[in-house]
């Protein structure tokens, strides 16, 4: 290795010579090492601007394909804009649950790369791979929130509560894609192929999107039906959303929300790790 | 002399595959040690074991007096792993990679941000550095993986086969930098397919087959159980052949043949006089060569002589 000095970095004469003192020990390990790996996830997605296509046009699409193409039909001609109000928070809690699947598929890509072998070989958590990852997500399901809310308004969509109620709503469903992301991620280490976990989790995403009262009101539906509607933890997050930025009936929705957010992290937070330990 | 690395009786089985199959291995402290064998040997799973990125069936090891399973997390802190692929990020630049590597080994951003560019620059990779990995040539991402596992200057360091793939400027460039590792007193840990490799660098070698030691010596130990080296000669007069068949025939352990290429000549020799020898006979006899050498038996020759067949050459275990 010819060794040419090209920058004023003091030259080693070798790689391992000290000449700067190396960390010692910090409290709050896992928390600095996720943090760091979440770095490394964000500067990822920046540098791809196409990965995020599900979390920018996808609301666009789906907001002014429902509103002006199915808006009629669904809600009588003419009622476009009373349906955007009630499509907008469904809309939101969809491609926000959509938005989970991205995840899965790039961890199932890193790990085939061997880049996870060498943080796995680092004195850090075994975790603080897959915490990093998920914290990341943070930064996707925010633009859902604000690309869905811009779109909104610009068709005509105003809150009827308090900028504040509305940023619970959206903080809510943030918070909601977050844990929904173990279930990706846990797909993402069991699966055998990236193109694997986008079937899985479109299969688990469609129906529960589509089967909940996103674009419908639960009254229109055959009786067996509104029972799995109800149930559904995309009705949930909708309804609460609506709740937050329309006014209306709040507690029970956001109550149910969070039981689900808590379910989902303590079924699939440790069967994720789990997978991942085996994967090894 | 203290073992900065220790394995007894290493299994691993993936399904009906055995990869290991009660392996032994010790490194003394500040030496090269090579893990020679080829692919499917179990070169790589010895390895990650010994990095505790997989739990073995049976055995046990310590690496630099820890126990891999029960102080993992210790035996992380002394290692640096480089890969046979090199695992580096690709969407992140020769800067970031390590940076990220250094906050990870609780450095500050100050500090981690210095550590890369020295790094970069020892490597050669300064003007690299805000590149992307996936724009890096093999040998760059080669040097930048290898970069990655210094960081936190570590005391005990596994290479797995390092320099396959590289051109052979490349390799004598990866050489020099073990060199320079195990000068500094580090553990080097080294798998390859390559004898010569072996010989090059290796205190110690361990040779292993289908998940088994077949033989653990020094180099010079190892050559001379296999037979020394090998003359090949080539007369610029095709002719000429049969003269120079009984002069190698004179100096060399067998009779000569042509295994290489038709035109050359080749015989085991064990004594070093041997090329002094055959040039002085060549020279008396006026014949003019094209091509005259001295070789190392190849992974092929080693293995027929320790266990009397060729090295399998065919991926029949994953490693």
């Amino acid at each position: 290795m010819s060794i040419t000095q090209t920058t004023n970095t003091p030259a080693l004469s070798s790689p391992l010579a000290d000449t700067a003192p190396v960390g010692g020990t910090k409290p709050y390990p896992l928390l600095r090492h996720s943090l760091a790996l979440a770095k490394r996830s964000l500067i990822k997605t920046m540098r791809t601007p196409e990965a995020l296509i599900d979390v920018t046009l996808q609301p666009v699409i789906f907001l002014a394909l429902f509103t002006y193409v199915f808006g009629g039909a669904i809600a009588g001609a003419g009622q476009q804009q009373a349906y955007l109000e009630y499509l907008l928070p469904g809309i939101l809690a969809q491609t926000i649950a959509m938005g989970a699947t991205a995840i899965g598929v790039n961890l199932n890509t890193d790990i085939s790369k061997g880049v996870f072998d060498r943080f796995r070989s680092l004195p850090i958590a075994r975790s603080a791979p897959l915490i990093g990852a998920v914290a990341a997500d943070v930064a996707r399901y925010a633009i859902v929130a604000v690309v869905t809310l811009s779109m909104g308004m610009v068709m005509g969509f105003r809150i009827h509560t308090n900028p504040l109620s509305a940023l619970a709503g959206c903080l809510l469903a943030v918070a909601f894609a977050l844990c929904l992301s173990w279930v990706s991620v846990f797909i993402g280490m069991i699966a055998r192929a990236p193109g694997a976990v986008q079937g899985i989790m479109i299969l688990i995403v469609l129906p529960l999107s589509f089967g909940s009262n996103t674009f419908v009101r639960s009254s229109t539906l055959p009786g067996w039906m509104q029972g799995f509607v109800k149930v559904n933890p995309i009705t949930q997050l909708a309804s609460a959303a609506r709740g937050l930025f329309n006014g209306g009936p709040v507690a029970d929705h956001v109550l149910w929300t969070c039981v689900w957010m808590a379910g989902l992290v303590i079924v699939f937070m440790p069967l994720a790790m789990r997978a991942y330990r085996r994967k090894a | 002399m203290t073992y900065a690395i220790e394995a007894e009786g290493l299994v691993k089985h993936f399904g009906e595959t055995k990869a290991l199959q009660g392996v032994d291995l010790a490194a003394r402290q500040g030496t090269v040690h090579a893990v020679l064998g080829p692919n499917g040997a179990g070169k790589t799973t010895a390895v990650r074991i010994l990095a505790t990125l997989t739990l073995a069936d049976g055995g046990s090891a310590r690496v630099g007096g820890y126990d891999t399973v029960r102080d993992a997390q210790k035996v992380r802190q002394i290692i640096g792993l480089t890969g046979q692929y090199a695992s580096v990020d690709e969407d992140l630049t020769g800067t970031e990679n390590l940076v990220l590597i250094g906050r990870l080994l609780d450095l500050t951003g100050r500090e981690a941000k210095a550590r890369a560019a020295e790094l970069l620059s020892w490597f050669d990779l300064t003007d690299a550095a805000k590149r992307p990995a996936k724009t890096y040539s093999g040998g760059m991402r080669r040097r930048l993986d290898l970069a990655a596992s210094l960081v936190g200057r570590p005391s005990v360091i596994f290479l797995d086969e390092p320099t396959t793939g590289l051109d052979p400027a490349k390799r004598e460039d990866m050489w020099g930098v073990v060199r320079k590792l195990v000068g500094d007193g580090s553990t080097v840990l080294l798998t390859t397919q390559y004898l010569e490799e072996a010989d090059a660098l290796a205190d110690e070698v361990t040779v292993i087959d289908h998940g088994r030691v077949i033989a653990h010596d020094t180099p010079l130990g190892l050559k001379r159980v296999i037979g020394g080296q090998t003359l090949a000669v080539q007369p610029a007069d095709p002719d000429r052949l049969e003269e120079v068949k009984e002069i190698l025939a004179m100096v060399g352990t067998k009779e000569p043949d042509e295994p290489l290429r038709k035109g050359v000549l080749t015989v085991p020799v064990r004594d070093d006089t041997a090329m002094t020898e055959v040039v002085a006979r060549l020279g008396a006899a006026g014949i003019a060569v094209t091509e005259l050498s001295l070789h190392l038996p190849s992974l092929d020759d080693v293995f027929f002589t320790l266990i009397g067949r060729t090295a399998a050459t065919d991926e029949e275990i994953a490693a």
